[in-house]
């Protein structure tokens, strides 16, 4: 079901009828997105610079300076040194694996404790003890208050002595933690516009309430479950503080070796420029194609 | 009463009882002695024989759910697993925390965990540098009312009849999607940096003698809160833009009938309109907000003097340098009370405040 948030239709539109009104909304509109962009668009450019470039303070391509793969091959992912061996990509494919892997297995594993938590909690009454509904969905949803600092110290300790430190592992199970109240937060939202009818209909067929579940209200809530995804996805891909305590040499995630070179005095800004481009490049095409399913996650709970 | 009615047959018989609380004794008396056995000399290194079968526990659990309470045990079984994961993860290392805040236990030391009561706490409440922090944070939660303003000036824009709708909104989404410790070296480390870098330069020909972003302790926090703002902005916008969307257009020609417009329509219809979204946005970029870290910690390192220090990054610091695990627990330990405490108090004043709007 999916529910239209954003009415692009022409009709849905609030006509802004003074000329001079048009041209400081579209003057403003030009400014955030000039603001928004030019980070980014620095550090792509800033990648392709030479000392001098960086220096005098050229900002065009091809207008300022001739772009050079100098900082790309740094990394070993220039044109010319793909092919040949490089340990600074080696190091960089390890790290951007590691964020990869944890990423994708903390948010599914999050999708799927959360989306059947949220489904059992938008259909059933349940009671643990004195807890009801309520008070478990609140138990649920009370982990976003909860800051990464209460939790790191313990399960610094707690890893060590279970020998969890600079594991994937480890970190994929905070990050699912980090990440479940947010997707409960999306699905409880997503499972209570759906109709429980559908379910009733398929439980008089003789389906059990699981068989009805994964057969016809996982289908129906694809959408927010993708949202719920991609949106955990952001955010465990983007996780430092967690990733810099608690891993070393062989968990390291991306964040932690942007971070790390990003404290050494002296290196070459072009080559720093290619990491952190390297580095936000796959969020970024996300954030491109998929817009509509972040937008609907986040809006999910805002309006209700 | 349920919202799915099931009319199912219940069939419990002796055996099924027997089986499913069988597991779970077997799989608790495995626990138990794996947990025993981690005191033996048995030459165990680590803790993780306990983290197996504490995962076998678990799922002995889930499984006697089905067994003995049939139809009732699987709907249970939709949010047992998730209730564990969050209990043994969240909860537990919660209260294991509370015996390390109040020992004295640095991790390089070979002596261990030493209590020592009360000291960590003394010691916190002569602590300048985190009562700096503490402070910080409230200038840094009080720039969110700054966010929240452009945040639905950007929502109204986006709102309003233009083109190149799309574009704009995915160009406004960006900031939000990129990692905060990129962002630290994008912006802060090469954007904002004092002789190259294009910020810098721009000032100067504005005519502004060695601009620093991080040498003096207001403009560090004040760079700090727009580097955290531009990257958090989107989030508040998107929700807006959503309440926004959400307005029944009835009520727009109402108030186009009633001649009200502009400013005036901004403020007696739009703005208490949109009360309810608003406060949804502010409470959840608070709690956001009071996880700052990651820009300070790779940006400037709580300098100058402590001047842009988030508790976060203060007790990151304090792990990092001195790795002193019982007095950084107590700070946590002492700012989730106060978290705690503050957001209370924030949600039933906005209750209220909704209760008396609706």
């Amino acid at each position: 079901m999916s529910v239209q948030i954003f009415h692009d239709h022409p009709a849905d539109r609030i006509p802004v009828k003074r000329r001079f009104g048009r041209l400081a909304l579209y003057a403003a509109l030009g400014l955030w997105a000039f603001v928004c962009l030019m980070p980014i668009f620095w550090t792509l450019t800033t990648a392709f610079k030479t000392a001098p470039d960086v220096m005098k303070g050229h900002i065009l391509p091809w207008i300022d300076f001739k772009p050079n793969w100098l900082g790309w091959r740094s990394l070993g992912l220039s044109p010319d040194t793909i092919a040949e061996p490089s340990s600074v990509r080696g190091e960089f494919l390890k790290r951007f694996s590691n964020s990869a892997v944890i990423a994708v297995t903390a948010s599914l594993l999050a999708v799927g404790l959360g989306g059947t938590a949220a489904y059992g909690l938008s259909r059933f009454d349940y009671k643990f003890g004195f807890m009801k509904n309520d008070d478990i969905s609140f138990f649920f949803l009370s982990q976003l208050i909860l800051p990464p600092v209460v939790l790191a110290l313990p399960f610094l300790v707690l890893y060590k002595s279970m020998a969890l430190l600079d594991t994937r592992f480890g970190l994929i199970l905070l990050y699912t933690l980090s990440v479940l109240p947010i997707v409960v937060w999306i699905m409880k939202d997503q499972f209570a516009a759906i109709p429980s009818e559908l379910e009733e209909a398929a439980l008089v067929d003789g389906l059990s309430i699981w068989g009805a579940f994964l057969t016809i209200i996982l289908p129906l809530s694809l959408p927010g479950m993708v949202s719920a995804f991609i949106i955990s996805l952001v955010l465990t891909w983007n996780e430092y503080f967690f990733a810099a305590l608690l891993t070393s040499t062989h968990a390291n995630t991306l964040p932690v070796m942007v971070a790390s070179q990003t404290g050494s005095q002296g290196i070459s800004w072009w080559s720093m420029a290619a990491l952190s481009f390297a580095a936000i490049l796959p969020l970024l095409l996300v954030g491109i194609l998929l817009e509509r399913f972040i937008i609907k996650g986040m809006a999910a709970g805002a309006v209700k | 009463m349920s919202k799915l009615h099931i009319v199912a047959t219940q069939v419990d018989s002796a055996r099924r009882l027997r089986l499913g609380y069988g597991l779970n004794a077997a799989a608790s008396l495995l626990l138990l002695g794996t947990i025993a056995a981690q005191y033996l000399p048995l030459g165990l290194t680590n803790w993780r024989p306990t983290l197996y079968a504490y995962v076998l526990w678990a799922i002995a659990l889930c499984a006697s759910q089905v067994i003995v309470r049939g139809e009732q045990g699987k709907r249970v079984l939709f949010v047992l697993p998730a209730a564990l994961f969050v209990a043994s993860l969240a909860l537990f290392p919660l209260v294991f925390g509370l015996t390390i805040a109040f020992s004295d236990w640095n991790l390089a030391n070979p002596d261990g965990r030493q209590f020592n009561g009360l000291a960590n706490i003394k010691q916190m409440f002569g602590d300048t540098y985190f009562w700096r922090s503490m402070g910080n944070m409230g200038w840094y939660v009080l720039a969110i009312l700054a966010e929240y303003i452009v945040a639905f000036g950007l929502a109204l824009m986006l709102n309003a009849e233009i083109r190149g709708r799309k574009f704009f909104r995915v160009a406004f989404l960006l900031p939000l999607m990129l990692s905060p410790v990129a962002v630290s070296w994008m912006i802060g480390k090469s954007m904002l940096e004092n002789r190259f870098g294009p910020v810098a330069r721009l000032l100067r020909s504005l005519g502004v003698d060695n601009p620093t972003f991080f040498g003096d302790p207001a403009i560090a926090k004040l760079t700090i809160m727009l580097m955290d703002a531009w990257t958090y902005i989107p989030f508040m916008m998107i929700m807006l833009l959503a309440g926004l969307q959400a307005i029944p257009k009835d009520l727009n020609e109402a108030a186009d009938v009633d001649g009200a417009r502009g400013v005036r329509r901004f403020f007696e219809i739009t703005f208490p309109i949109m009360a309810r979204v608003s406060i949804t946005a502010i409470l959840i970029r608070v709690i956001f907000k009071l996880k700052l870290a990651d820009i300070i910690i790779t940006v400037t390192g709580g300098g100058p003097g402590g001047a842009t220090d988030s508790v976060t990054s203060f007790i990151y610091r304090e792990y990092r340098d001195r790795s002193n695990v019982g007095y950084g627990t107590m700070l946590a330990m002492f700012y989730l009370v106060v978290i705690v405490i503050g957001m209370t108090g924030l949600i039933k004043f906005t209750n209220r405040w909704k209760g008396a709007d609706a």
